[in-house]
């Protein structure tokens, strides 16, 4: 596919396509991982020097995100046994991965160092629940929290649902067109041996299985695993030595808001979300539009997350989205698969950077899925999609990656096959 | 001095430095709401904050509002999270716009207060209620008492407004 180069961008055009993600690493997306968040974080680490063919020491700067439910630079470095030239652990959750990415482009650009590693190391199930259950529930409300959590209003799904509520109201989005995200996603997962639920479910599942907090059934909300991933940065010159085809970086937009994001929804309307803003930024800079994109990771950590953000980025207009996720557009053979490794609501929960990692195994053309290897090492894909079989995209060439913290904020990362 | 309060078990508090907070809660603890109005652009803010964030300006004075508006969006909570709310399942969370200062300054904004569907004496209200309630249903703020000078509000069934014969609900109920 031709890419526009005469584009305006915001972004110098001479950062398009600089940098590359080279190396991703994985630990078992689990519960009950039996393993520190250090254990695992330098199991992913280890995975991801590995995949890029690099050694752990080549690494010399490290970025991670966590919600205090995690461990640090400071001591994976010396775990995996790299003298670091910058490192930085910051505070998020989902959107932090495309917005870690933008920050390793600016210190390498800077200067500051030459091959950046990410992690998110998290036990999300048997430590501490994303969704605020276990001692996380039970913590005294101050301050400011008075106006949220003494509402028995905690938790992600709480907290968006006034968001997903109002856009049925609106738009007319039915229950059953966005139970189709978790369909379509499921049967993605289906085709991942490394998913936590390969199981393929109906619509009826979704919409009988029971209700957490309406209008979310429990089906339209994501798994929380154990596990620990990993990216490793670098500059496109020094990728070409690497062991894969790097997945160039185009462009990026990183926790992009709204308005007072302080989840109090005082800017309209509510069923707009983060990417409404943030698209003005990654499609200049990536020089390129929701058309030429192959495939989407839009964040699920829920079914509406996916469809909110696949509409405010322009893959289908305003209140369009219910018709588009259930079109079959998002399903493997589709124009636009969506989350090919299942995403959140299947294979496994590391505030978005598993999304990130599919697709640049998708550019790659190298889904780990379950079709035969070649003498060569490499999968030869079928693009059979029945449930077992392929997860291979033909010919992708162009991602787009959807990241979701909440309503009001949100990143994106577009990347292409180099 | 910091304010300390009880609520369904859950302990509440707010620090004594955090000024904003607690002279909003101690006007609802006189079951009189009040916001902040800004000096400068003379709009109100919600929920209490230190600057305008509109204009910036840091000056405000606290301004009595009308408590009464109507649901623009909402969630019925069945699987509660917070041990307190466990035995008041199913519990709604009401985002209600307020008359005052609704469509300003722009069109899709509106002083938006969060708020528990309560009876009118600041009581979780029983899942018949609940089910009455939808987006666009006229509500009045009542307050529940929770602590000396701490009171939370919330939001009751207007009976005396002219309602929506049916207010949009959840298509599944």
């Amino acid at each position: 596919m031709p890419l526009p180069t005469d584009t305006d961008v915001s972004t110098p055009k001479y950062l398009r396509d600089k940098y590359a993600i080279v190396g991703i690493g994985e630990t078992t997306y689990t519960r009950g991982s039996d393993k520190t968040t250090r254990a695992l974080g330098t199991w992913a680490l280890r995975n991801a020097a590995a995949d890029a063919g690099i050694k752990t020491s080549d690494i010399d700067g490290m970025l991670s995100y966590s919600n205090n439910d995690s461990t640090s630079a400071t001591f994976m470095a010396g775990d995996i046994g790299a003298r670091l030239n910058f490192y930085m652990d910051c505070v998020g959750g989902g959107s932090s991965t495309e917005a870690l990415i933008g920050i390793a482009i600016g210190v390498m650009e800077a200067g500051m160092c030459n091959c950046v590693a990410l992690f998110r190391a998290m036990n999300g199930f048997s430590q501490v629940r994303i969704g605020g259950t276990g001692a996380r529930s039970a913590t005294p409300v101050s301050g400011d929290m008075l106006h949220s959590r003494a509402y028995g209003w905690q938790s992600a799904g709480q907290m968006f649902s006034p968001t997903f509520m109002r856009h049925m109201y609106e738009y007319g989005t039915t229950p059953e067109q966005v139970a189709m995200v978790k369909v379509v996603h499921s049967e993605h997962a289906s085709n991942n041996p490394k998913a936590y639920y390969k199981k393929r479910y109906t619509v009826d599942d979704v919409l009988s299985s029971r209700i957490i907090c309406k209008p979310l059934h429990l089906l339209d909300c994501c798994v929380e695993t154990d596990n620990a991933t990993a990216i490793i940065i670098t500059r496109t010159d020094r990728a070409r030595d690497m062991r894969h085809t790097p997945a160039l970086i185009r462009g990026i937009a990183g926790r992009c808001s709204k308005p007072r994001m302080d989840m109090h929804y005082q800017a309209g309307p509510i069923t707009r979300v983060g990417g409404y803003y943030a698209k003005d930024i990654l499609w200049p800079n990536a020089g390129v539009g929701p058309e030429d994109i192959d495939a989407t990771g839009a964040y699920d950590a829920f079914t509406f997350t996916s469809m909110l953000q696949l509409e405010d980025y322009g893959f289908c207009k305003k209140g369009e989205g219910g018709e588009y996720v259930s079109s079959g557009i998002t399903r493997l053979g589709g124009r636009r698969p969506n989350n090919t490794s299942g995403g959140h609501l299947c294979e496994g929960y590391t505030h978005g950077m598993n999304m990130v990692i599919e697709n640049v195994r998708q550019l790659r053309h190298d889904a780990d899925d379950s079709c035969p290897l070649g003498p060569d090492g490499k999968r030869q894909h079928t693009y059979d999609y029945r449930e077992g079989g392929c997860r291979q995209v033909k010919d992708i060439e162009v991602t787009a990656n959807l990241g979701w913290a909440n309503p009001m904020t949100g990143s994106a990362m577009v990347m292409r096959r180099g | 001095m910091a304010l300390q309060g009880n609520y369904l078990g859950m302990s509440l508090s707010i620090d004594d430095l955090d000024k904003e907070n607690i002279t909003y809660f101690k006007h609802c603890a006189e079951h009189d709401f009040h916001l902040q109005k800004c000096d400068d652009c003379g709009l109100l803010r919600y929920p209490p904050t230190t600057g305008c964030p509109w204009c910036a300006s840091p000056r405000a004075t606290w301004t009595a509002v009308e408590g009464k508006g109507e649901v623009h969006s909402y969630e019925e909570v069945h699987h509660a999270i917070q041990p307190a709310f466990k035995s008041h399942t199913p519990y709604m969370v009401l985002l209600v716009d307020l008359d005052s200062q609704k469509g300003q300054p722009s069109e899709h904004e509106a002083l938006r207060v969060v708020g528990n569907l309560t009876t009118a004496d600041g009581a979780l209200a029983p899942p018949d209620m609940v089910r009455q309630v939808g987006i666009g249903t006229r509500v009045r703020m009542v307050f529940s008492d929770v602590g000396d000078g701490l009171s939370l509000p919330q939001w009751t069934i207007d009976t005396g407004a002219k309602q929506h014969p049916k207010p949009w609900r959840y298509p599944q109920e």
